[in-house]
């Protein structure tokens, strides 16, 4: 059988097939979401913990009105992007294997 | 501000609103369109189309406000609800689209194949769409009242009328093309008068306001590690589970394109929620009177006048205030079409003609959040719809991501989830409502409540998930294959269709 018929008969292989196309999705997913969450997420954290960075300024400008103003949103684009090449990726794989 | 110039320039928004949904009468009369529509819709202007309908009166006037008084803390705002789409990009765009689903309440009947979970789904949207109209519609009076003097129920009935005129006719469900516009008409209202207050704020010799204010967590407010972080929460999970945000993604072809334009609305919204940060700085410096005077919200609104004056001062109003009012009809009848969509489906059925149904269903979706308006008390916008996000993200936030992502979950673990997540951040909604100024750990966890709301949803949806499993959707695994799976691939993906085609 090939992969689509086993996924369609939905045999023991077939399920594995699917699976393991939804592990690796979601390991993407997460880690990108990881990594966003550690960058973004981690800077109440530091300002709490150390509340001079508060007052750091890069080019003359405050570096939380900076990071929280400006830099986050190329930081999610750039996040997003990776995101949607290697879901793709991931995709054409599968889609190869089965045969496409 | 110059009553003569806000007024035309909101007349001239509702008048085009209105004609254009009568024009869109007959080039489109049934929600099918977006099944035409989706194959000729690129994804920049669906993108586009999605901001539109997405950027709201919280992010065109609230965030800016709420900048202005309470400072560096309130710009997790708008990065949250642009993070929100990351979030909804990567855990659920492609296999929600994949799903077919054109609502919230179709994707739980898809998934765990039980009309009760269909039924709890559909409670939920019409309250969460309640909740997000309700600011919209108070900031509608708002507007007027700064740009007009007019009391804040003539604004606030007044766009509720034209809303619920523009619904009716049929006008601006089914046209990608009205809300792609209305993008880039919020986008240019607020991009051009900030370039020329930037001048001017360049000429006076670029004061800059100091102090406490200009600094995160600076204490001004009791707990503000917990709010940030209970804000971070409820926007970053909240998106993805806004009711007016699903039906858009059906105008995609495939779950890849659905990938690609959630990316590219990424790019929109990070370039327009650049806007709110600097009228909230400007504001700082020249309107910090509006504080005392509880009237942060019309910052934006009022600063071409306080910073230029003149006729220049009036032309560049009129603009922001034409800007705002496209704010408020864009997602007001996004959402209300929404919310009469699944009334009159779910609750009305069939009992009347399709047609009449929707009608009588767009009625009580919009006077409902009216009377609420009326009658409430006045949180700030952006307060308000941050609100909204944490039912959201409490409820449908684990529906979704557990739907698409865990086999296991039942239909009884979604429900008690729902329950629970929706009992939890409602009952904090309702107090903060009723009473928007407790002190204390009881006013921070009720005025920010997800961060203990949204695991609440998750785990009561995991637990008794776990503890049912003998009601397991039977075609899970084939509804699994319909989500994930490319669609290139010819395999059986199950009989499914939404019920408008049928």
């Amino acid at each position: 059988m090939v992969v689509t018929e086993e996924i369609d008969a939905q045999t023991a292989l077939g399920e594995v097939y699917l699976r393991s196309l939804m592990r690796s999705q979601l390991r993407l997913a997460v880690g990108i979401l990881g990594l966003v969450g550690i960058a973004l997420g981690g800077l109440p954290l530091l300002f709490a913990t150390a509340p001079e960075s508060r007052r750091w300024e890069l080019l003359g400008i405050p570096f939380p009105w900076l990071a929280l103003g400006v830099l986050v949103y190329p930081t999610l684009i750039g996040a997003g992007w990776l995101y949607v090449r290697q879901a793709e990726r991931t995709e054409s794989r599968f889609a190869e294997m089965a045969g496409e | 501000m110059n009553p003569t110039y806000g007024s035309v320039a909101v007349i001239v928004v509702a008048v085009a609103t209105i004609a254009i949904g009568a024009f869109g009468l007959r080039i489109s009369r049934t929600t099918s369109d977006f099944y035409v529509a989706s194959r000729s819709v690129g994804p920049m202007l669906n993108a586009s189309a999605i901001g539109g309908e997405y950027l709201s009166a919280a992010s065109y006037l609230g965030a800016a406000g709420l900048i202005l008084a309470f400072g560096a803390d309130m710009l997790w705002y708008p990065v949250g609800w642009t993070a929100g789409y990351l979030v909804l990009l990567v855990l659920i765009a492609a296999p929600l689209r994949r799903s077919g689903a054109y609502t919230i309440p179709d994707f739980a009947e898809i998934r765990l194949e039980s009309t009760q979970v269909r039924q709890s789904a559909t409670v939920l949207v019409v309250l969460i769409g309640w909740l997000y109209l309700l600011p919209q519609i108070q900031g509608a009076g708002l507007t007027l009242r700064t740009v007009t003097g007019a009391p804040l129920w003539v604004g606030e009935v007044g766009v509720a009328v034209v809303v619920l005129v523009n619904v009716v006719s049929g006008g601006m469900r089914s046209i990608t093309f009205v809300q792609a516009f209305q993008y880039w008409l919020k986008l240019t209202a607020l991009l051009v008068p900030v370039a020329f207050l930037l001048i001017a704020w360049h000429g006076d010799g670029s004061p800059t306001p100091t102090g406490e204010w200009a600094l995160p967590l600076s204490g001004a407010t009791e707990h503000d590690l917990y709010r940030t972080y209970s804000l971070i929460l409820a926007t970053f999970l909240g998106t993805m589970g806004l009711p007016h945000v699903l039906v858009r993604f059906y105008t995609n072809p495939d779950g890849r394109a659905a990938r690609r334009t959630t990316l590219l609305v990424l790019c929109l919204l990070g370039i327009f929620y650049v806007l709110p940060a600097a009228y909230g700085v400007l504001g700082r410096v020249y309107a910090s009177d509006l504080i005392g005077q509880d009237r942060t919200d019309a910052v934006v609104l009022e600063l071409p006048e306080r910073i230029l004056g003149g006729t220049s001062g009036d032309l560049l109003g009129a603009l922001l205030a034409a800007g705002a009012f496209a704010a408020f009809m864009s997602t007001s009848s996004g959402l209300t079409v929404s919310v009469a969509g699944v009334i009159s489906q779910d609750v009305i059925g069939r009992r009347l003609p399709g047609v009449v149904s929707f009608r009588i269903a767009t009625v009580v979706a919009v006077t409902v959040p009216l009377m609420l308006a009326l009658a409430a008390q006045r949180l700030p916008v952006a307060n308000s719809v941050a609100l909204a996000f944490a039912v959201a993200a409490s409820t449908f936030c684990p529906l979704l991501v557990l739907g698409i992502w865990w086999q296991r979950l039942t239909d009884a673990g979604a429900i008690a989830g729902m329950l629970a997540g929706g009992l939890a951040s409602g009952t904090a909604v309702a107090a903060t409502i009723v009473d928007s100024d407790r002190a204390g750990w009881v006013g921070a966890l009720l005025s920010q409540p997800a961060a203990w709301t949204v695991p609440i949803g998750f785990v009561v949806m995991i637990i008794v998930s776990l503890a049912t499993p003998h009601r397991m959707a039977p075609g899970v695994v084939r509804t699994m294959v319909r989500l994930h799976t490319p669609e290139q691939l010819d395999l059986d993906r199950g009989p499914w269709r939404p019920q408008r085609s049928r």
